[in-house]
């Protein structure tokens, strides 16, 4: 019998102290598979600066930021696309208020495996690519063989966004689809993945996820453009055409911890993560 | 006082066996209340023979055929494979096996249940997938049969123990009469043993097809995840199971997409429910 006061009393003790670190000192960060390196590394240089506090970053994609921020489940979403008109009012009719904070820029690169010898597209070949209308890489100059397209799942903040500029050039009129054969992966990183070791595939992702195994190509608004490829200094200037802002979401306007932690990721040294990540820092 | 503890005792058991049969209940019917309301903005029939699944766009196009053709060919793709390999291992198991290797045997088909689907889907992405693709000189691995295959490693298991109890709780006498009569031991496996367990082992074929219906990690991971209608077992597919898992976080509580993943919940459980009943008739059939 003493024996099992004291279980239940260890118990107790653990779960109270477990609801105290989850209470006050401690935030939530939910969305964008993007920004889940950049999140996880602003998190850990915040709390080797601030002990004490704790941050935890979950990654699921955009959308899964936002009904989080929406059902009140994590205190910062952090997405890399705008919120939807939708979203807001279900938001609003919970008493959530989103409030949107521009953290960081970064350049969507569409990478083909290296032994590809196509290495330049235009906003219209890539569109007619991912929708299915150009169906072999010999009609963009590559070697006779069918195109594989990749694509992140519809939960993923990169696939709204190249849906929406790529495929639809922002006409909000344009019922294009991405092709019905896509192939959908459920990270970024599967995507790099299946590139490296496919020669016969196109996928796109953020800039971060570039490594030596995969060859991005150099991207042309339409034929007369210059075909700029995806760089830091590019995205910077502007140049490079597919590139896009990337947001944290708050509750009202941040007070408190979140506001503590947002004003770390605009300072001089959270900026400085922006850009040891491969991103593009906003306050230059 | 022991026929007091003996009446709680029995009150809490009885608690306990309502309280599944309630939770299956409410499952349903929460499933209901949220998968139906998709109704009101596509009719059933376009929703199940609509050919595209478009669910994010404006306005959304809510048609599910090409993920249930999905299912079912990753699913009959995986019966094919194990079905002869289960119910061969069981009758060696049974039958055939002396003791020692019978026990190695039935504890590595345990182990190969412990796997993780997750696991197993990890390893099929690294090992089959590439290997399909340059078997077949496909554009891309990530096809229905690597994941039929993965799911008949899934299946297998199931299948194994449950027509393997089946084959050995035949009684010994029928046995002992075919040797009587002459029979060799090929002769008495296939034309009595096998026909006198033969409802037991469709109800484990049928419970082994019930575990890959419901799959869903490894089949994310390697079927290629595309919502076309499948032309043949070496394209990509996209299955009931991966459509939830993989849209369910982006789906804003209340949108006509939320509703729709809960129809799939629903086409989802009717159907591992016909399946699981089949198992049962023939479970029954067997006792009685």
């Amino acid at each position: 019998m003493l024996k099992k006061m004291w279980l239940i009393l260890i118990t107790l003790a653990f779960s109270t102290s477990a609801f105290a670190a989850s209470g006050k000192n401690s935030i939530q960060i939910k969305g964008s598979d993007t920004m889940v390196n950049l999140g996880q590394a602003w998190a850990e240089k915040y709390m080797e600066k601030n002990p004490g506090d704790f941050v935890a970053i979950t990654g699921g994609g955009s959308g899964t930021g936002f009904s989080s921020l929406i059902s009140n489940t994590c205190d910062i979403a952090m997405t890399s696309r705008n919120i939807k008109e939708k979203e807001i009012a279900l938001a609003n009719q919970k008493g959530i208020n989103p409030n949107e904070i521009k953290v960081a820029l970064d350049g969507l690169a569409v990478v083909v495996n290296s032994a590809n010898s196509v290495g330049k597209l235009t906003i219209d070949q890539l569109a007619g690519i991912f929708t299915g209308r150009i169906s072999n890489w010999k009609e963009v100059g590559g070697k006779d063989e069918k195109i594989v397209i990749l694509s992140r799942e519809v939960n993923s903040g990169t696939h709204v966004y190249f849906k929406e500029h790529v495929l639809r050039k922002l006409d909000p009129n344009s019922k294009e689809e991405f092709a019905p054969s896509a192939l959908m992966l459920s990270s970024s990183q599967a995507i790099a993945d299946e590139v490296a070791g496919n020669s016969a595939a196109i996928g796109y992702y953020g800039m971060g996820y570039i490594s030596p195994k995969q060859k991005p190509v150099a991207v042309a608004k339409d034929e007369k453009s210059e075909y700029v490829t995806p760089t830091i200094e590019n995205v910077i200037n502007g140049t490079y055409p597919i590139s896009r802002p990337l947001f944290l979401y708050t509750n009202g306007v941040p007070a408190g911890l979140v506001k503590k932690f947002v004003d770390f990721i605009l300072s001089k040294e959270g900026q400085d993560i922006v850009l040891a990540t491969d991103f593009v820092p906003i306050n230059k | 006082m022991r026929k007091f503890r003996e009446f709680i005792i029995e009150k809490l058991i009885l608690i306990c066996g309502i309280a599944s049969i309630l939770f299956v209940a409410l499952i349903f019917l929460f499933l209901l209340r949220e998968g139906l309301a998709v109704f009101k903005i596509v009719g059933p029939f376009k929703f199940l023979f609509g050919k595209s699944w478009y669910p994010i766009s404006e306005p959304p196009q809510l048609g599910i055929l090409p993920l249930i053709l999905g299912s079912l060919l990753v699913t009959l793709g995986a019966a094919i494979i194990s079905i002869p390999i289960g119910v061969g291992c069981a009758i060696y198991i049974a039958e055939v096996a002396p003791v020692k290797i019978k026990e190695v045997l039935k504890a590595g088909i345990e182990l190969l249940a412990a796997i993780p689907s997750v696991v197993l889907g990890f390893i099929g992405m690294v090992t089959l997938v590439p290997l399909v693709k340059n078997l077949f000189h496909l554009p891309t691995g990530l096809t229905a049969l690597s994941g039929s295959i993965m799911l008949a490693f899934m299946a297998i298991p199931t299948i194994v123990s449950i027509a393997e109890d089946a084959l050995y709780s035949v009684p010994k006498n029928y046995k002992e009469g075919a040797f009587a009569l002459g029979a060799t031991h090929w002769q008495t496996i296939w034309r009595v043993m096998l026909p006198a367990a033969s409802s037991g082992i469709v109800a484990a074929v049928m419970l082994g097809i019930g575990r890959v219906i419901g799959e869903t990690m490894a089949v994310m991971m390697i079927t290629g995840n595309a919502a076309v209608i499948p032309h043949s077992i070496l394209a990509p597919v996209r299955t009931l199971t991966a459509t939830i898992a993989a849209e369910m976080g982006e789906a804003v509580v209340g949108s006509e997409h939320y509703f729709a993943l809960f129809a799939i919940g629903i086409v989802l459980f009717i159907i591992s429910f016909m399946v699981n009943v089949t198992a049962d008739i023939f479970l029954h059939k067997r006792q009685g």
